[in-house]
């Protein structure tokens, strides 16, 4: 989605109407003002940010290893690799309860929303250990067929016509149509998925209401699949969790099932989108690599933990809950933090020429699935969904460029991947 | 040169899977995708750059190469 900044209607609806939120895609958001200052004001929903984020970090990063804003009813923001990786690792003095840096800071009426990105221990270990197995790399082996089938499916539907916004026709389609196929419900309902994505993960740093209607949304949706398996049990990933047993021997309430959906949902396909859109924006800009690539795939191993790397769109969030201090940096109660990795995965004490490509990268521990007790459950399911939709897309069409008559749009906030990407062929 | 030995820190392993990825001879996971070393870690001679290749890769640093 495309942020457009020069509606002026934006200021007055703050607070618009439920229906006005979730009929039309391009709500009006309020509009923060501009950034001047990143060291001591950073906003991650600012247009700079969204469109070219890596300077910024730099001048962020060059300043201190943890900056604070104002915004957002305080904020800080790690900026080196050491300092993200202190605060995810320490769960006593930073919490998941909430995951998103938002205008508000509503009160947290349900503390099991999303087990288990939202939990801290010991909640969390459970609830994760549950949502493991049928994302381990050998259970993700199994789709892989399916996932290839998926990708030429959506190739053939515009091959043809030698141009495509990759990002609408091709990286969107494949963890949507990807998930489905694991939940076991029908791909064709992939665009009720986008349309909840985006009103959480975009509109909803801005705007409770279109936040609260799509996550009831969802858990309506959910609620009928799961009464449906009741009668009619199904193997798919629904059913599994319907059947799965806490560590006690009780089977999840249903709302721990939903929540667990609603998370895979939100967390399975923005995501993924996003990554596999940002390689292809990199190939289709930089031919030496596409060329690279194409003739040699051998290099997809490295090459995808480093566009992982270079590219990472996920950006999670920790509420401070105890003063601490952080790579010498004091820390307050009150605030929330910006977890940016994508940030971590750009300096250059941890990653030599951290602001280059380098497909045949060997030494890469990137921090792209997050580290410490919250690592992506899904981070083999999204590797090979990454590697896949390339592998397909350079042997179908291994000469692709952008388009130069059309215009790549960013996402915005909290996931950051090409959400229009124009491409010639 | 010395024997190596590798060996996964499962306090500090949260299943990226890089180590596996980079040297499948090595490693192997659990029924939640974490990892630990096949057998007792012995590192068999040739694969002594990947065991250290495994250890450059993991973002959590479980992965210990020790030199007996």
């Amino acid at each position: 989605m495309t942020v457009r900044l020069s509606n002026p209607e934006r200021n007055q609806l703050k607070k618009p109407p439920k229906e006005a939120v979730m009929s039309e895609d391009t709500s009006p958001l309020p509009q923060h003002p501009p950034v001047t200052d990143w060291i001591n004001d950073f906003d991650h929903t600012d247009p700079k940010w969204t469109e070219n984020p890596f300077p910024i970090w730099d001048e962020m990063r060059n300043a201190s290893p943890v900056v604070h804003t104002d915004r957002f009813l305080g904020c800080y923001m790690p900026t080196t690799y050491e300092a993200v990786r202190a605060i995810a690792n320490d769960t006593e003095h930073f919490s998941s309860r909430r995951v998103l840096v938002r205008d508000e800071r509503p009160e947290i009426k349900n503390a099991n929303a999303a087990p288990p990105i939202t939990s801290d221990p010991p909640v969390h270990k459970p609830a994760k250990q549950l949502l493991l197995p049928p994302f381990t790399p050998a259970a993700v082996e199994k789709l892989e067929p399916r996932m290839r089938a998926i990708c030429n499916e959506l190739i053939d539907e515009f091959i043809t016509e030698g141009r495509c916004d990759a990002a609408a026709r091709y990286t969107k389609h494949v963890p949507v149509r990807t998930i489905a196929h694991m939940l076991g419900i029908p791909e064709k309902d992939g665009d009720l998925f986008i349309k909840w994505i985006h009103a959480i993960l975009e509109l909803g740093i801005k705007n409770e209401s279109a936040l609260l209607q799509a996550v009831d949304e969802m858990t309506e949706y959910f609620a009928a699949e799961i009464e449906k398996r009741r009668t009619h049990p199904t193997d798919d990933l629904i059913s599994y969790l319907m059947n799965a047993k806490l560590p006690n021997g009780a089977p999840l309430e249903d709302a721990h099932v939903t929540g667990s959906l609603r998370l895979l949902l939100i967390a399975g396909i923005d995501t993924t989108w996003s990554a596999i859109g940002a390689s292809l924006w990199h190939l289709a800009k930089t031919p030496e690599d596409r060329k690279r690539l194409a003739a040699d795939p051998s290099l997809m191993p490295t090459a995808i933990e480093e566009l992982l790397r270079a590219y990472s769109p996920v950006t999670m969030a920790r509420e401070v809950m105890k003063e601490t201090v952080v790579s010498g940096c004091p820390v307050k109660p009150g605030n929330m933090v910006l977890l940016s990795f994508p940030t971590a995965n750009r300096d250059p004490a941890v990653f030599p020429d951290a602001e280059k490509v380098v497909l045949d990268r060997k030494e890469n521990r990137h921090a792209a699935f997050g580290l410490g007790i919250h690592r992506c459950v899904g981070s083999n399911l999204a590797r090979m969904e990454m590697t896949v939709a390339i592998e397909e897309w350079l042997k179908r069409i291994p000469e692709f460029r952008l388009d130069p008559d059309g215009e790549v749009t960013w996402s915005q906030g909290t996931v950051r991947g090409p959400r229009q990407l124009p491409m010639l062929f | 040169m010395p024997q190596l030995k590798v060996h996964v820190d499962p306090d500090k392993c949260q299943g990226h899977a890089r180590c596996k990825a980079v040297a499948p001879e090595l490693f192997e996971f659990d029924a939640y995708g974490n990892a630990h070393e096949i057998g007792d870690g012995v590192v068999p001679s040739g694969l002594e750059d990947k065991a250290y290749l495994a250890r450059a890769n993991c973002p959590e640093f479980a992965i210990e190469v020790i030199e007996e």
